[in-house]
């Protein structure tokens, strides 16, 4: 592709100072995600994934190395409100409806009223959340919380969306159906998806771009790129001969990563 | 009715318990007085006059109940004698300083989780400000005040202020804290403004902190606007009434006084309990 990246990184380091001295929490990362990509990360913990997203959200602050979003520096992107975040937890806000949460982004982001409710109603639909706008969220079960947070994300026109572990803490059946719903949205929504996760076949299952991390310092070992069809993917490919293939590219990859370690 | 049998079992235990200290208590009045007229009394008759002196050292529970109600129903409520005036008098003070306490906290919390100089300079004043007993404040307060030509209502609702406005700003300190990392870093990834962070997140998250400390505050409240009618002089309210009571040695005055205080204190904590609850039911944090 010529396109320009959505997100491009150069030579990023990242060091925290703690109390025990400095923590290399990213070294020399060198990615280029284009638009339209579902780009996986996945690593043990410590390898730098949830840090590397955080910067891309202008959350943590790189301390050394170039990164660009939507061509602009994070901190840019953030402020131009490029990209929609969803954290591990729903982390929805407990005085507001269903409806009232999808809808905090858009008031925070000045949207017209009359706007603001077609807006709801579409990505709720989007999530398969229709009918439940007016239900808090201790209504709902853990997955639907989650994907009320999604669809919270997908309520503004961010093209990039980041997801921190969004199902990870979900159990696997509710994590498969939200998993093959979260490919059905990205192929009519046309996003570019930055995901974390620790799950091989869902890394596997979800990405055209699979990012193996290993830690101390966190890096990146080895960018795979599936040989997938883009798009939806049946929940059964994962029997296929190509995806365990992959799966065990990933494996070998976080093995000689080290992540196998200790 | 599962509740009932064990507040009622307390209850009477109490009345038990006071009915006996009471014998106990001012037997010895009945005694003095059996000697100096040289005549000899049984027990029962002991028992009989202990519950029926005119100023017992502690009156029995039925002497309390008839001051009170003769305080309460048996008085035209504009009569100095009627319990009903001096609480209505009591209860605006405290009103006041309530609304004073509770706006003066929620503002200082507002500005101590907004103003890392402010978190540093302000908190220990306001904790150091608790450590002074309030019967060593109020009176000067009083004095200061009256000096200036301000009686009445207000000092006393600055006293209550003085009590009540604490356990409100310890509690919208927490309460605006209470929001996590994770939905902090949510807003800022909508590029939100501090006051759209305060108004949307750190605002509502403090509702439960803010009730719990408003429970305390209208309690501390009355106490402060009682302690604020004992000294200098004040004829009006509950405490120039428990005051006025001690100096005549009308014990049955001051406990029906304290019950009347008790009663009003209760009042207003559930008050504010429903309020609470209502307030939380809207905003759908009640399940």
């Amino acid at each position: 592709m010529t396109a320009v990246p959505v997100i491009k990184a150069r030579g990023l380091n990242l060091t925290f100072q703690t109390n025990d001295g400095p923590v290399h929490a990213l070294k020399d990362i060198d990615l280029d995600i284009e638009k339209g990509d579902f780009v996986s990360f996945i690593g043990p913990s410590g390898c730098g994934k949830t840090t590397f997203l955080r910067c891309i959200a202008a959350l943590e602050t790189p301390t050394g190395g170039e990164l660009r979003v939507n061509g602009m520096s994070a901190e840019e992107a953030r402020k131009a409100r490029s990209y929609g975040y969803v954290f591990q937890a729903a982390g929805l806000y407990p005085w507001r409806t269903i409806a009232g949460n999808v809808k905090l982004p858009l008031e925070i982001m000045g949207y017209p009223r009359s706007e603001m409710d077609a807006r709801v109603e579409k990505v709720l639909s989007l999530v398969d959340l229709e009918g439940f706008g007016k239900k808090f969220p201790w209504q709902l079960s853990g997955g639907m919380q989650q994907r009320a947070s999604i669809a919270r994300a997908l309520a503004f026109d961010a093209e990039i969306l980041l997801m921190d572990e969004p199902f990870g803490a979900l159990d696997e059946i509710v994590r498969d159906k939200l998993n093959e719903e979260l490919l059905k949205l990205w192929s009519a929504t046309n996003k570019t998806i930055g995901f974390v996760t620790h799950s091989i076949p869902e890394a596997v299952y979800l990405s055209t771009k699979i990012v193996v991390m290993s830690p101390r310092p966190g890096r990146i070992h080895e960018v795979i790129e599936s040989t997938l069809p883009r798009g939806p993917r049946p929940l059964d490919i994962r029997d296929s001969e190509e995806f365990l293939q992959i799966a065990h590219r990933v494996r070998e990859g976080l093995r000689a990563g080290h992540a196998y370690d200790e | 009715m599962k509740m009932v049998a064990p507040v009622l079992t307390v209850l009477a235990a109490i009345i038990v318990l006071w009915y006996g200290a009471t014998v106990w208590l001012n037997s010895q009045w009945t005694y003095d007085q059996a000697a100096r007229a040289g005549q000899e009394v049984s027990f029962s008759e002991v028992v009989v006059d202990t519950m029926n002196q005119k100023r017992p050292v502690l009156p029995a529970p039925h002497q309390v109940a008839v001051g009170l109600w003769e305080g309460v129903a048996g008085q035209k409520i504009t009569s100095k004698r009627s319990l009903v005036y001096h609480g209505w008098i009591t209860l605006s003070a405290t009103l006041a300083g309530f609304a004073l306490g509770t706006g003066l906290g929620i503002l200082l919390a507002v500005g101590i989780t907004h103003s890392r100089a402010m978190d540093l300079s302000v908190m220990p004043w306001a904790i150091a400000s608790q450590t002074i007993p309030i019967l060593a404040i109020a009176p000067m307060v009083i004095v200061v005040l009256a000096s200036l030509g301000i009686t009445g209502l207000l000092p006393k609702a600055i006293i209550a202020a003085y009590l009540s406005f604490f356990p409100v700003l310890v509690g919208m300190v927490k309460g605006l804290r209470a929001p996590d990392h994770m939905q902090l870093d949510l807003l800022k990834t909508y590029n939100a403004s501090k006051g759209e962070t305060f108004w949307k997140l750190r605002l509502p998250s403090s509702m439960p902190y803010l009730f719990a400390s408003l429970k305390v505050g209208v309690a501390a409240s009355l106490v402060g606007t009682i302690v604020a009618e004992l000294p200098a002089g004040a004829t009006r309210g509950l405490g120039a009434r428990l005051l006025s009571g001690s100096y005549y040695g009308q014990t049955v005055q001051i406990w029906s006084a304290l019950f009347a205080a008790a009663a009003l204190a209760a009042i207003l904590v559930v008050v504010v309990g429903i309020i609470e609850q209502i307030t939380l039911k809207r905003m759908g944090m009640v399940r």
